[in-house]
This record gives structure tokens, C-alpha cells and sequence, in this order.
């Protein structure tokens, strides 16, 4: 009998023990960026637990406390501390509640175009053939389109199709359809050539012999060993997701005004910067560049640690 | 007269979790004149030293104690002063000769450089000397092929500008790392003539660092056997590999399998399995007896196979004929070989056989029926179920992202959906145990083991849904000897108590001959002939075949 180790590790051993978490303990960057993250993430999610205010409950707002600044100013009040906006809204609870919408939305468009082309970019890579060709040729025109100007045309397409009364409602999903749209065609290109590898291997070949069915071998088998590459893009994709959303809310075609995203807010405050009340465009877009910069240095290092071929 | 001495020599590699000894205090001579021969297996530390040597260990491992002597000058005196001695006084060649060539320099371009960097020469003088280092090393038309790239040259020339590349400043000193693994029987023979002859021309000292002892056999006057980092045994060629005092050599020596004769199993000195036969009862019991007829199992009839590089129009005239017309018998319950070099076709054939593709032309018969016609799924499944394959790279015929258990279940619950996970988990364990693997391998990953246990678990997998053929595509070229022994017991094994019919592809003249009863040998697609075992390598009657015989590296040559 051959003897390889007695004792079997359980899964949480088993992540103590990978190269990955011992590169994380040891990555200053990853453990900033990721506690940063999650604090975003946990203030977002649960703004209601976190903040005393409901910015969007009128009947709390009082007009009198209007253009407040941050509360270490001459003028400041110690119960606003990043200042309210033009209708006493305090700004801080006001960020964490754009910033839940910039989130969902951002989530929800990298999520629908890793399906979108992590799908396209697996059957292509596998099946082959005029298929193949096909998708790789929509994938080059698509990147030949700059991605904003994509959302930009189906969030105007999607204005004269939807009625007014409508729109409101269904600007979310319009976003996230639109973003979704302009930033699969990189899933697909990596999940295609990461395909290519894996299905010339052995374990391919072996399942086939053994007579499972083409699905399952693409999703059992390949789909679970081109994940990493993608997941890094995909981290990298996120911020870019999420400064699109807040790039098109900006330019006031994205979600309204009455569920401001982070876009949405350095809009609104745009109109006050040159009045002097700097704040409320101010720290939406800190909260952005950072949220944006912490998403990035965590996916540089994930592509650090993930490709064998950059290992030390 | 001792030239290169290297003293208590130890190579450390710092890791995460422990430090790694590569090497540990090895103490080795070489003469001039002299090739010593450095075997051992992967992991074993033969690569290590004759890095050490030149101090080209990668990080984070480093040279922690030892001296190496060159004359009377101790090279690792600082890091700085190594560098003049490599290439000048100490020559390298590599096993890759695809890689160890820049592929945008001529040839004459890289040889001129490494000249004039370390000679004070002309361009016009190292132009000659450069021809006629390539003329000593058997290039004919030097003159003309100076101007070459590499990639113009094939596996066995590149190999000799490598070597070229090696002599060119006159080095005392020449390390070899397998320089011939990467490289066909044919052209391996004439490249280690060129080193042996070389060695006495030049009054070199060398150093052979290989896996294989059939090289050693015939190449080297001394050889020093490693493992894990320690040196082993050193001592006359013939000496050790006629007479091993260690345990570690005996079992190294028993593992080779001979060249002159058939053996019926190796014998592992280290481990003997006593319990073995027990072992498969269990999995018998599943296995439908099946009566032996001796009639053939499969038949292949004029099988042709072409491969089309040209992706826009489908005409053939660019197409390479990978298999050209071969026809063949196997019977049942026997074990053919399929024998030839790197591009014979020999592994396109297999998987034609395994349905992986289509042949363009001929048919292949599985108990009289043509399966390479048959268009529906469920009849396709019926074969798929019959005829299985094992791999020749363990690491990576296994999906390192399911658990044992979870890829030797596939097969199992596939043909038979409605088994009970009961009945599922013992299957599981007859077939773990029957490759001589414990229960709890089942909820180990792969990347858990080594390549030898890897490929265990492959002919579990093969065995899951009790196939009558077995193909074997180099189930061991990719492992070290010892455990090719027991990997070829094993299916030896396997097969006397499961009647499997197998087809066994290797390049390996003497492996072939303890496994197969009928051989056929393959030559750029074509069959040249098919004849049984003992009768092919006693009275061979095809040229081809008897070049292959006469060039294969033999470990009995040592008795001559």
C-alpha cells in the first residue's frame, strides 16, 4: 500500500495551509485593501444599522440645516461630519447609500457580463469552428466600440423605448444592462484562450473516452480550471464597472436623482463647487477614487499571486 | 590525475515550511580524460550539483558549505570570479536544444559571440574557429549552415551547436544535464559518440548527469549514484551497475528493465508487495468473468490519418500524412506493442482507437463491429465503456479540481446512474485498493501526489468502467525507473487477473519487450512490421527495426 499522509486536512486547514493565504498574510497591500473594502462594503450593505439619518425620508430633513460644512470647519456641526448638501441631507449617510447603488449596480453588470462572457468564451473556445470565429469576430467589433459610449447608446435606446413613467423604475436595470454589455468581450477573450489550453489536456481527453457529454466536461471540468484568470480580470473589471456606473450617472443619464449613486452625487455638488460649498462634491469623489484604487490593488494582487508564471 | 574536485558540497533551498537539502555534503572527483556519470531520479539532486558547480542555483536556493576545485583554483571563492570560469574553462550543455538556442541569432552569430567574449580574437578568426568547431562536432557543409537559424536545424544538429557552443573557449571542463533525454534512440546514440569521442580528443573532463542507466552503461568510466541529496555509491561503471553494494543502487539496478531478455516481473528490492494477490480479489468480484476466445478484438484495417494545416481550403496538398495505411490485429487477452520514434504516428493511432478522432480513411473493428462509423450516442457509449485509456503525463490527466474519489467516480456513475452511493463509495475503494492505494487517498486532491500515484489513480479510472482494452500512450516515460518497475507490475498484474487486452505505445525498445507479447513497429506513419516479441528483437527483418536494436541504449553492454 502506498502511505501518503495519514491525517486528512479540513477545508479551513486546507486554506491555512495554501500558498495563497500566506501570501496574503504577507502582502501589506492585500490586507489594506481588503480591510478598506470591507468596511465599504459593511457601512453599504448595512447603511441603515450604521447611519442615524434616512436621507430620503423627507420629513427628517430640515432645510434649515442646508450647506452645513464638515463638521472640523468654523461652521461645522459635530452631528454632521462630513457636512449636508442643499437639502440638509447629512453627506456622510448620503455616500454610504450612493454608494450601496453604485455597488449593486457595479456587482450586478460584472456578474452579467462574466456570464455573458465567460459563457461565450468557454463554448467558443471549445466547440471551435465557424462558431468560434463568429463570437471572436462580435468580441473584436464590440471592443472596437469605447465602452462608455456602448451604455451611452443603450441607455438611449432604452429611454424611447421605455415610457417616461417607466424610466425611473427601470434605470438600474438599464445601467446594468448597458454596462454589462460594453465589458464582456475581455471575459471572453481570456476564458477562450484559457479553454484552449485546458481542453488539449489529458483530463479532457479522458473524460471523453470515458464518454461524458460535452456540457459537463465544459462545465464540470474546464469551466473550474479557467476560473482564476478570469476572476482577476474580473476583480480589475469591478472597478471599472463601477466607474462606469459612475461616469454615465455623472453625465445624468444613469440611475435619477431621487437614488442618487455616487455618480449622482458629485453631479449634484458639482453646482455648488464654484459657490464655495466644496464638500459635497468633495467626498462622494474621495469615496470613489478610493473605493476604485482598493478594488484595483487587491486585483494586482491577486494576479500576482494567482499566475504561477509571476510566482518568486 | 584529479581535475575538478568538489568537496562536502551542500546545496540548501529555504522554504515556507522547511528547508529543502538539494544537495547534501557530496564529494566527488572527476579526472581528465574521464566521464563520469551522475544518475539518479528526479528530485534525487544530480541537477543540483552540476549547478552548484558554476553557481547557477536559482533562488532561494544557495550554495551553503562545500568547495569546488578546478585545477588548483577553488571557484566559489566569491560569485564574481565564477563568472569568468563559465563558459571559458567550464562548458555546459543542456537537455533542451529547442531552448538553449536564441532563436533570432544565426547560428554563426552565437557562436562568434561567446567566442569573443571570452577570447581575444578577430571577428575573422572566430568566423574560422567557429567552422570549425562546427566540422568537429559533425555538421557537414559548415561553411554554408554557419549563416543558419537555429530552427533550420533539426533536434539532433541543434544538440551539436549546443555542444559546439560549449567547446568553443576550450573549456577543461564540459557538464552535461541529460543532454540527450530530449532527443530520439537514433540521434541519442550518435550524440553521446560525439561526447565520448570529444572527451578523449580533447582530453576533457566531463560530467554526465542523466536518468537513464542504459547511457551510463555505455558512455561513462565512473558513475556516482544520488538520492534525495546524498551521494549514494560511486565507483567503476561496470562495478556498480554489475555489483551494487548499496540497497538504493540494487533496487535503481533491478529496476532497468534488460534489453537481452524477458523477465516476468521486476523485483523491488526496497518493497517487496507480498499481499498482492489478495489485494484484487475484491474488484474480481465485480469484473463479469469473461471466457478468453483467441479471436481478435480489435482489427484495424488501411487507417489513414492526415492532419490539414491550412485552416481556409481543404485541399491536401499541404496535409502531413500522420498515419499512412496501417493495418493490424490485437487479440484478445494479449499485449501489443506499438513502438517508434517521436512523430511515428504511434499515439495518433491510439487515440483513432479511443474515438478521440476520426481517421480520414480505413475502419477500426471492436469485436467485429466498425466503430468508427457508428453516428448514435448511445452506441458509441457501449464501446466508450469497453475501451480506456491511460495517459503519459500524470499531471495532467487528472482534474486537479476534483478529489480522487470524485474523478474515479465519474466513469462509474455515468454507466451506471442508479447505483447506490453505498455501493458507489466500496466501488471506489476495490479500485483505490487495487492499484495499491489506501481508502484515504479518495479525499485527497492530486496535486497531493506523486507522478507515480498519479498514474495509479489514472488506471483506477481506466479500470472503473471494466474495459476489455486497456491503451497505453508511454504510461511511464514520464516517471523515474523505480517506479516504472512497479507501475509495469502492476498492469502486468492487472492484466493476468482481469484478462485485459492492452495496447502498449512506447518509445522504449526494452520496456516494450517486458510488456508486450506481439510488436509493431512504426516508422513515419507507415507499420514496418508486426511479429512477436521475442522473435523481433532475436531475428528482426526489417532494416528499420535492426537500426532501432543495434542504437538502443543497452545496460548489458557493460558485461562486454
Amino acid at each position: 500500500m502506498q502511505q501518503v499522509d495519514n491525517k486528512t486536512l479540513s477545508t479551513w486547514e486546507r486554506v491555512k495551509d495554501s500558498d495563497i493565504y500566506h501570501s496574503f498574510i504577507k502582502s501589506p497591500t492585500a490586507i489594506v485593501s481588503s480591510t478598506i473594502l470591507f468596511i465599504i462594503f459593511f457601512c453599504s450593505f448595512f447603511v441603515e444599522l450604521v447611519t442615524p439619518y434616512n436621507p430620503f425620508d423627507p420629513s427628517s430633513l430640515s432645510l434649515m440645516d442646508a450647506f452645513t460644512p464638515p463638521s472640523w470647519t468654523e461652521d461645522g456641526l459635530a452631528k454632521f461630519i462630513l457636512g449636508t448638501d442643499g437639502q440638509g441631507r447629512d453627506m456622510l449617510s448620503t455616500i454610504l447609500y450612493g454608494c450601496r447603488i453604485s455597488l449593486i449596480v457595479g456587482f450586478s453588470a460584472i456578474i452579467f457580463s462574466l456570464i455573458l462572457g465567460v459563457g461565450l468564451g468557454l463554448t467558443a473556445g471549445f466547440f471551435g469552428g465557424k462558431y468560434e470565429m463568429i463570437v471572436m469576430r462580435l468580441t473584436d467589433v464590440q471592443l472596437t466600440v469605447p465602452s462608455i459610449l456602448m451604455a451611452l447608446l443603450v441607455d438611449g435606446i432604452a429611454r424611447g423605448l421605455i415610457s417616461r413613467e417607466m424610466h425611473d423604475e427601470m434605470a438600474i436595470y438599464v445601467l446594468i444592462f448597458a454596462i454589462g454589455i460594453s465589458e464582456w468581450p475581455q471575459f471572453a477573450r481570456v476564458s477562450r484562450a484559457a479553454t484552449l489550453v485546458e481542453k488539449n489536456k489529458d483530463y479532457v481527453s479522458a473524460s471523453t473516452i470515458i464518454g461524458v457529454s460535452n456540457i459537463i466536461i465544459m462545465f464540470k471540468h474546464i469551466l473550474p480550471n479557467i476560473l482564476r484568470p478570469v476572476l482577476v480580470i474580473g476583480t480589475i473589471g469591478l472597478a471599472l464597472a463601477i466607474l462606469a456606473e459612475s461616469t454615465l450617472s455623472f453625465l445624468g443619464v444613469g440611475v435619477p436623482p431621487t437614488t442618487p449613486s455616487l455618480g449622482t452625487l458629485i453631479r449634484l455638488g458639482n453646482d455648488f463647487l464654484f459657490s464655495g460649498e466644496w464638500w459635497i462634491t468633495f467626498f462622494p469623489a474621495i469615496f470613489l477614487v478610493i473605493l476604485a484604487f482598493s478594488i484595483n490593488l487587491l486585483g494586482d494582487w491577486m494576479r500576482d499571486t494567482l499566475n504561477p508564471k509571476l510566482k518568486k | 590525475m584529479t581535475f575538478l574536485k568538489i568537496n562536502n558540497l551542500s546545496v540548501d533551498y529555504q522554504m515556507r515550511k522547511e528547508t529543502v537539502y538539494a544537495a547534501k555534503n557530496v564529494n566527488i572527483e572527476v579526472n581528465k580524460g574521464e566521464i563520469l556519470g551522475l544518475v539518479g531520479e528526479s528530485g534525487s539532486g544530480k541537477s543540483t550539483v552540476g549547478n552548484a558547480i558554476i553557481n547557477l542555483i536559482d533562488e532561494p536556493g544557495k550554495v551553503s558549505s562545500g568547495s569546488v576545485i578546478l585545477g588548483d583554483l577553488n571557484i566559489h571563492e566569491n560569485s564574481e570570479s565564477i563568472v569568468k570560469y563559465r563558459g571559458n574553462k567550464i562548458g555546459l550543455i543542456f537537455q533542451d536544444p529547442q531552448t538553449s538556442l536564441n532563436p533570432i541569432l544565426t547560428v554563426g552569430e552565437q557562436l562568434i559571440e561567446t567566442i569573443q567574449t571570452h577570447l581575444k580574437l578577430s571577428k575573422e578568426e572566430a568566423k574560422n574557429k567557429s567552422i570549425n568547431l562546427l566540422k568537429e562536432v559533425g555538421i557537414k557543409d559548415a561553411d554554408a549552415r554557419f549563416d543558419n537559424y537555429p530552427h533550420q536545424f533539426s533536434g539532433g544538429m541543434r544538440q551539436r551547436v549546443v555542444i559546439s557552443l560549449a567547446l568553443c573557449c576550450e573549456p577543461e571542463l564540459l557538464i552535461a544535464d541529460e543532454p540527450t533525454t530530449a532527443l530520439d534512440v537514433s540521434i541519442q546514440s550518435q550524440i553521446l559518440e560525439l561526447i565520448k569521442k570529444l572527451t578523449k580528443k580533447r582530453n576533457l573532463a566531463v560530467i554526465l548527469i542523466t536518468h537513464d542507466m542504459g547511457v551510463i552503461a555505455e558512455t561513462a568510466d565512473r558513475v556516482a549514484v544520488m538520492k534525495s541529496g546524498n551521494l549514494v555509491e560511486i565507483g567503476e561503471t561496470k562495478k556498480i551497475l554489475t555489483n551494487p553494494q548499496e540497497n538504493y543502487t540494487k533496487s535503481l539496478v533491478s529496476s532497468v528493465p534488460p534489453t537481452n531478455k524477458k523477465i516476468s516481473r521486476f523485483v523491488i528490492v526496497e518493497k517487496e508487495h507480498n499481499k498482492k494477490k489478495e489485494n484484487n480479489i475484491k474488484i474480481l468480484n465485480r469484473w463479469s468473468k469473461k471466457e478468453i476466445i483467441s479471436q481478435d478484438l480489435v482489427q484495424i484495417k488501411n487507417l489513414n490519418k492526415s492532419f490539414d494545416d491550412n485552416f481556409f481550403t481543404e485541399n491536401s496538398k499541404n496535409s502531413v500524412m500522420a498515419v499512412n495505411d496501417v493495418s493490424f490485429e490485437i487479440k484478445e487477452g494479449e499485449s501489443f506493442g506499438l513502438v517508434g520514434e517521436s512523430g511515428s504516428g504511434k499515439s495518433t493511432i491510439a487515440k483513432m482507437i479511443v474515438n478521440l478522432f476520426k481517421p480520414t480513411s480505413g475502419d477500426i473493428f471492436f469485436d467485429n463491429v466498425c466503430i468508427t462509423k457508428i453516428k448514435q450516442r448511445s452506441e458509441l457509449m457501449k464501446f466508450r465503456k469497453q475501451i480506456q485509456m491511460i495517459f503519459q503525463d500524470p499531471y495532467s490527466s487528472l482534474n486537479g479540481r476534483l478529489k480522487v474519489k470524485d474523478i474515479i467516480a465519474e466513469p462509474i456513475t455515468l454507466h451506471n446512474p442508479s447505483i447506490s452511493n453505498i455501493d458507489l463509495n466500496n466501488y471506489i475503494y476495490d479500485l483505490l485498493e487495487s492499484v495499491e492505494l489506501t481508502q484515504k487517498s479518495g479525499d485527497r486532491y492530486p496535486h497531493e501526489f506523486s507522478g507515480g500515484q498519479r498514474q495509479r489513480i489514472s488506471i483506477a479510472r481506466a479500470l472503473a468502467t471494466q474495459p476489455r482494452l486497456l491503451v497505453c500512450d508511454e504510461p511511464t516515460s514520464a516517471l523515474d525507473v523505480s517506479i516504472q518497475a512497479q507501475i509495469l507490475n502492476l498492469l502486468k498484474d492487472l492484466q493476468e487477473q482481469l484478462n485485459l487486452t492492452i495496447l502498449f505505445i512506447s518509445h522504449d525498445l526494452p520496456v516494450v519487450r517486458q510488456m508486450c507479447d506481439r510488436i509493431g513497429v512504426l516508422k513515419e506513419g507507415k507499420l514496418c512490421e508486426v511479429s512477436i516479441t521475442e522473435d523481433l528483437f532475436l531475428k528482426p527483418t526489417h532494416e528499420y527495426t535492426k537500426e532501432l536494436l543495434r542504437l538502443m541504449p543497452k545496460i548489458e553492454s557493460i558485461y562486454n
